[in-house]
């Protein structure tokens, strides 16, 4: 990982919790958080393995965002850094 | 402000579509449509309406719900015989979406009122089921530029076409003039399937949800015909008409007009 990158998640705007959800909630409250964000500002997201951390980072993705880093916990959830991208 | 967890819920598959989104979604919870006649149209567009949360929705209608609606005007139920279709509309609506807002007109739309009525929304549904308040809500929304949607349906057909201010041929355009009172039969004289007020109803759903999100290409310059026997759907090009007695170069049209209702319609 580049310097810039790890420079950049040290710049959190905001942080969400979708541990609790399940498909398609888990994206659309991702999505519904990036969406309040301004563009290059930087989500943090805690998700659970599985179908969570399959799908989240990839619809992401297809909505034109960053994912900069994906970051195995180790207690099955893993924490995602994404930074927006696109409107 | 924030859509609660509740409504990020609710509008779920509307918000994963990257054409809405939260934005989009915030679009429609800002909106209002009014809907001209709680019929075998106004029925669909108003249940779907108040299921994608538009935030404000007008209904305008004078009759009663009847015995002989429910083959089709499938917001109302058997309970409802005899109430206000608005009343009934109403109540339908809610009990979809509570979280928006029905203004209800008992009323028929005319001349004296429908400037008043169409001035407070976004979007205008046409649901009438007569050439007098067809010409009456085009010549009205032209006037006020308010974009509406236009159709009709009869025995296996329907029909339907959007108007934007400015940007496309009106109804008069391609119509003129209503014709003589009995000349055309009503879907009462004449019968209607029930499901072509759904087949119809829905897409001038569809027209004001992508018209209030500003996403896609609107039914604006074209007629949409739907033969159900024949299974076929044309589509159509309209022309401007720069002659046309209300959007034309010259309008000879400068307030609505009341035209003669055919006895049986009323």
């Amino acid at each position: 990982m580049s310097d810039r990158i790890i420079a950049e998640i040290n710049e959190i705007k905001e942080k969400i919790d979708i541990t609790h959800l399940v498909c398609p909630m888990t994206f659309v409250k991702a999505k519904a958080t990036i969406e309040e964000l301004e563009l290059g500002e930087i989500l943090e997201i805690r998700l659970n393995d599985g179908e969570p951390v399959q799908n989240v980072p990839r619809s992401l993705k297809e909505d034109g965002q960053k994912v900069l880093k994906l970051k195995d916990n180790l207690d099955g959830t893993y924490t995602l850094y994404v930074r927006k991208d696109s409107e | 402000m924030a859509l609660t967890d509740d409504q990020l819920q609710r509008y779920s598959r509307h918000i994963i579509l990257k054409e809405i989104g939260v934005k989009g979604q915030k679009r429609l919870l800002n909106s209002s449509v009014l809907i001209i006649g709680a019929g075998g149209l106004g029925a669909p567009v108003g249940l779907y309406l108040a299921a994608a949360g538009i935030g404000k929705i007008g209904i305008a209608d004078a009759d009663d719900v009847d015995l002989s609606n429910l083959q089709r005007q499938v917001i109302h139920s058997t309970a409802d015989i005899g109430k206000a279709k608005v009343s009934s509309a109403k109540e339908s609506m809610l009990a979809i979406n509570p979280e928006i807002e029905v203004d209800t007109y008992h009323d028929f739309v005319s001349a004296s009122n429908i400037l008043d009525m169409i001035r407070k929304y976004d979007f205008i549904i046409d649901g009438t089921d007569n050439f007098p308040a067809k010409f009456l809500i085009n010549d009205a929304c032209v006037l006020a530029e308010k974009p509406f949607s236009h159709a009709g349906i009869i025995r296996f057909k329907g029909q339907l076409m959007t108007y934007a201010p400015g940007k496309s041929p009106c109804y008069r355009c391609v119509f003129k003039t209503p014709p003589p009172p009995d000349a055309v039969p009503t879907c009462k004289q004449a019968g209607v399937i029930g499901a072509m007020g759904g087949v119809i109803g829905s897409l001038q759903a569809m027209e004001a949800v992508k018209y209030l999100t500003g996403i896609g290409d609107l039914l604006t310059g074209y007629l949409l015909t739907y033969d159900a026997l024949k299974m076929e759907f044309r589509k159509i090009k309209l022309p401007f008409d720069k002659d046309c007695a209300v959007c034309g170069e010259h309008p000879a049209i400068l307030s609505p007009i009341d035209y003669e209702q055919a006895v049986c319609a009323i």
